[in-house]
């Protein structure tokens, strides 16, 4: 997937800034930076929920599974239901089997007639990932993705992404505030603020320009954005 | 678009209180309010006081008796009489609120009435009293009127009277004939029968006789005054009813009360399904984030607008019909017609599920969607039910503007046509086809404006 200066603006004011990256088959890259940096605009633009204001993107939707930051299904329908629905919206041709590996991808076989809304937090936001898997796209974008989550269910989480990546070779770009997350899971960080991309690398790198390798990462992310005036 | 619809009603069909409560909400207010802007008002409470006594009640008007308490009755039609033993319990009926008026009818109106009739110019004319409770202007005005128009009738009704006994007494005069007298009945000569008698007398006179002249200038006063009494007779009977009344209805059809109670309490039950539940089920997609997952590639916007749409319109169109086949227990509501009551249902369903989906595709939320709904829908239908000639020109020009942009006053007017053949169904229809269209319209460019949201 490439993105080649993707720019959005809203009137007078500049979402993103000609940002652009690439992320290989099987990467997993994570997208951190402060509130109102653009992750979640760069994110909508790459799933085509919103067009970019100039710049593009190479992959078209139907190759991206989606997974907003607030679980997007319907409550009031069970889980197998909510899986079925959408199944059927994405054309997918073997409707029930994908159905099936998803309710075991996720773990929620046994809930399969649970209406959703009795679920978790957590585990409506792994019927919200396995509807962005449906369709077996190349790409998977999650906006925040483990921010409701406690900490036994993120890393179930993550457990599932990065079986995602590692054994179906499916790229995955994710938005966090928990730059925790974006050291252990991702292969690469990308470090946009006030629209901008700042950095793009390792986690090891990022530290590595701060010039204090001994600091932990958190930190080092800090330090970043006050070098750069943020 | 089809698995979406079954979604949405798999959705209602789990939501059963909010479902009942839509349809409660949409009877419980449609019944009432259709109902209430239809009856007309009721009765006012009266305190009557009749002093004549019943064997009194006579008078003799040229040698007919008449009965005055007749006219009386005529009052009874616009008031609810609470009738009382004096003119004292009358005024403390008004006085403690009892009444809303009292009307008192004096123990010598029919004496009264005699003089009248016999001496008129000279005696004084019958007089009833009524008092007011005054602390309610509006309750004392309308008072005031329905008992002045009723008097006004009662008069009419006794002048006609009269007119016939002076009619009477001019055929009299005419042809002669018995007339009724106190002192008893006299047979009257008649002017037609004097002037043949007169011209016996000429025709018996010789050519010269001096006498002759005489006679013929009186046989020729008698024509004269057969010819005009001739012509009084009509204008007698134009003078006991000078004006006749031709209705025409300008707008509308032969609809009655009770038809357009039913066309409005439909209408008003369809516009809360349809509305709130074409915004609310709009609202709901992006109250479960699932809006932006639907329309980035799986369904197209314009598509889910008309699902929802149609599901507006389908679900107020069952509730609508539920509710017609309710009313058609009680009210006249001819199935023979429905071949143009249902277009009206449906076209009226969609306009106001279109209505719907336009708010929802303003809102982000269930509950602002649903707000706006309840905030729209009521002014539209208040507006929608002014009738004409209650404001001036330019706010009445404005009303019905505003009126206009909105399914309400259509969808009434097409279901009081389709129901009770009042009016045209054409236009109303075709109005409802473009506001439909019209609010889809304005569905899509909100979801253009807002939809990435």
């Amino acid at each position: 997937m490439r993105a080649e200066a993707v720019s959005k603006s809203y009137g007078s004011r500049a979402a993103l800034k000609a940002v652009s990256f690439a992320a290989d088959r099987g990467e997993v890259v994570a997208l951190i930076g402060p509130n109102g940096a653009g992750k979640t605009t760069l994110l909508s633009i790459l799933a085509g929920i919103q067009e970019p204001s100039s710049g593009t993107v190479s992959v078209g939707r139907k190759e991206v599974g989606w997974v907003p930051q607030q679980p997007a299904v319907y409550r009031k329908l069970s889980v197998g239901e909510n899986l079925r629905l959408f199944a059927r919206l994405e054309r997918v041709a073997d409707r029930e089997a994908v159905v099936e590996r998803m309710l075991e991808l996720t773990g929620l076989a046994e809930r399969e007639g649970d209406e959703l809304g009795k679920l978790s937090g957590g585990n409506q936001q792994r019927v919200n990932i396995a509807i962005g898997l449906l369709a077996g796209p190349p790409v998977l974008l999650l906006d925040e993705p483990s921010s409701s989550l406690d900490p036994r269910q993120r890393a179930r989480l993550w457990e599932l992404i990065s079986r995602l990546a590692r054994e179906e070779q499916t790229t995955v770009v994710f938005s966090t505030h928990d730059v925790g997350e974006a050291e252990r899971y991702a292969d690469r960080v990308l470090v946009l603020a006030d629209g901008e991309l700042l950095f793009e690398g390792s986690a090891r790198a990022l530290e590595e320009a701060v010039g204090s390798p001994q600091r932990d990462f958190e930190a080092a992310f800090v330090a970043f954005l006050r070098n750069r005036g943020h | 678009m089809r698995w979406l619809l079954l979604k949405d009603l798999q959705i209602l069909r789990r939501s059963p209180l909010l479902l009942a409560l839509l349809v409660a909400y949409a009877v419980v207010i449609g019944l009432p309010v259709g109902y209430g802007i239809s009856a007309p008002p009721s009765k006012p409470k009266v305190a009557f006081y009749n002093g004549v006594a019943k064997q009194d009640n006579a008078f003799d008007l040229g040698g007919r008796e008449v009965d005055a308490s007749r006219y009386a009755e005529e009052l009874f039609e616009d008031i609810d009489p609470i009738r009382v033993d004096s003119r004292e319990a009358a005024i403390q009926a008004v006085k403690d609120g009892e009444a809303l008026g009292a009307l008192v009818v004096p123990s010598d109106i029919t004496q009264q009435l005699q003089n009248a009739t016999e001496l008129p110019g000279i005696a004084e004319p019958p007089t009833l009293e009524v008092y007011y409770n005054a602390d309610n202007p509006l309750k004392r005005r309308y008072v005031e009127q329905t008992v002045e128009a009723r008097l006004a009738e009662a008069n009419l009704a006794l002048s006609g009277e009269v007119t016939k006994v002076a009619a009477n007494a001019l055929e009299v005069l005419l042809d002669g004939g018995p007339f009724p007298l106190p002192t008893g009945t006299i047979d009257v000569l008649g002017l037609k029968r004097a002037n043949l008698a007169l011209e016996g007398v000429r025709d018996g006179l010789a050519q010269d006789d001096p006498q002759r002249a005489a006679v013929q200038n009186v046989i020729a006063f008698a024509e004269v005054a057969i010819q005009s009494l001739d012509f009084a007779g009509p204008v007698l009977g134009a003078i006991a009813a000078p004006i006749k009344v031709n209705t025409n209805e300008v707008e509308g059809g032969s609809g009655t009360l009770e038809g357009f109670a039913v066309a409005a309490a439909v209408t008003i039950a369809l516009m809360f399904v349809a509305v709130l539940l074409g915004a609310g089920m709009l609202a709901l997609e992006r109250e479960e984030y699932a809006f932006g997952r639907l329309v980035r590639g799986l369904v197209r916007p314009t598509s889910l607008l008309v699902e929802k749409m149609l599901l507006g319109a389908l679900c107020a169109f069952l509730v609508s019909a539920a509710l017609l086949g309710l009313l058609a227990v009680f009210q006249p509501v001819s199935l023979s017609r429905a071949p143009l009551w249902l277009p009206a249902l449906v076209l009226g369903a969609a306009g106001f599920s279109a209505l719907g989906v336009a708010v929802g595709a303003l809102t982000r939320d269930v509950r602002a969607a649903s707000l706006l709904s309840f905030l729209l829908s009521l002014p539209i239908a208040a507006l929608a039910l002014i009738p004409s000639g209650t404001l001036g020109d330019v706010a009445y020009d404005a009303v019905r503007g505003v009126s206009a942009a909105f399914p309400f006053k259509p969808t009434l007017t097409a279901l009081d046509a389709g129901l009770n053949d009042a009016g045209s169904l054409g236009l109303p229809l075709l109005h409802l086809a473009a506001l439909t269209a019209a609010y889809l319209v304005l569905a899509r460019l909100a979801l253009r404006r807002f939809g990435a949201r």
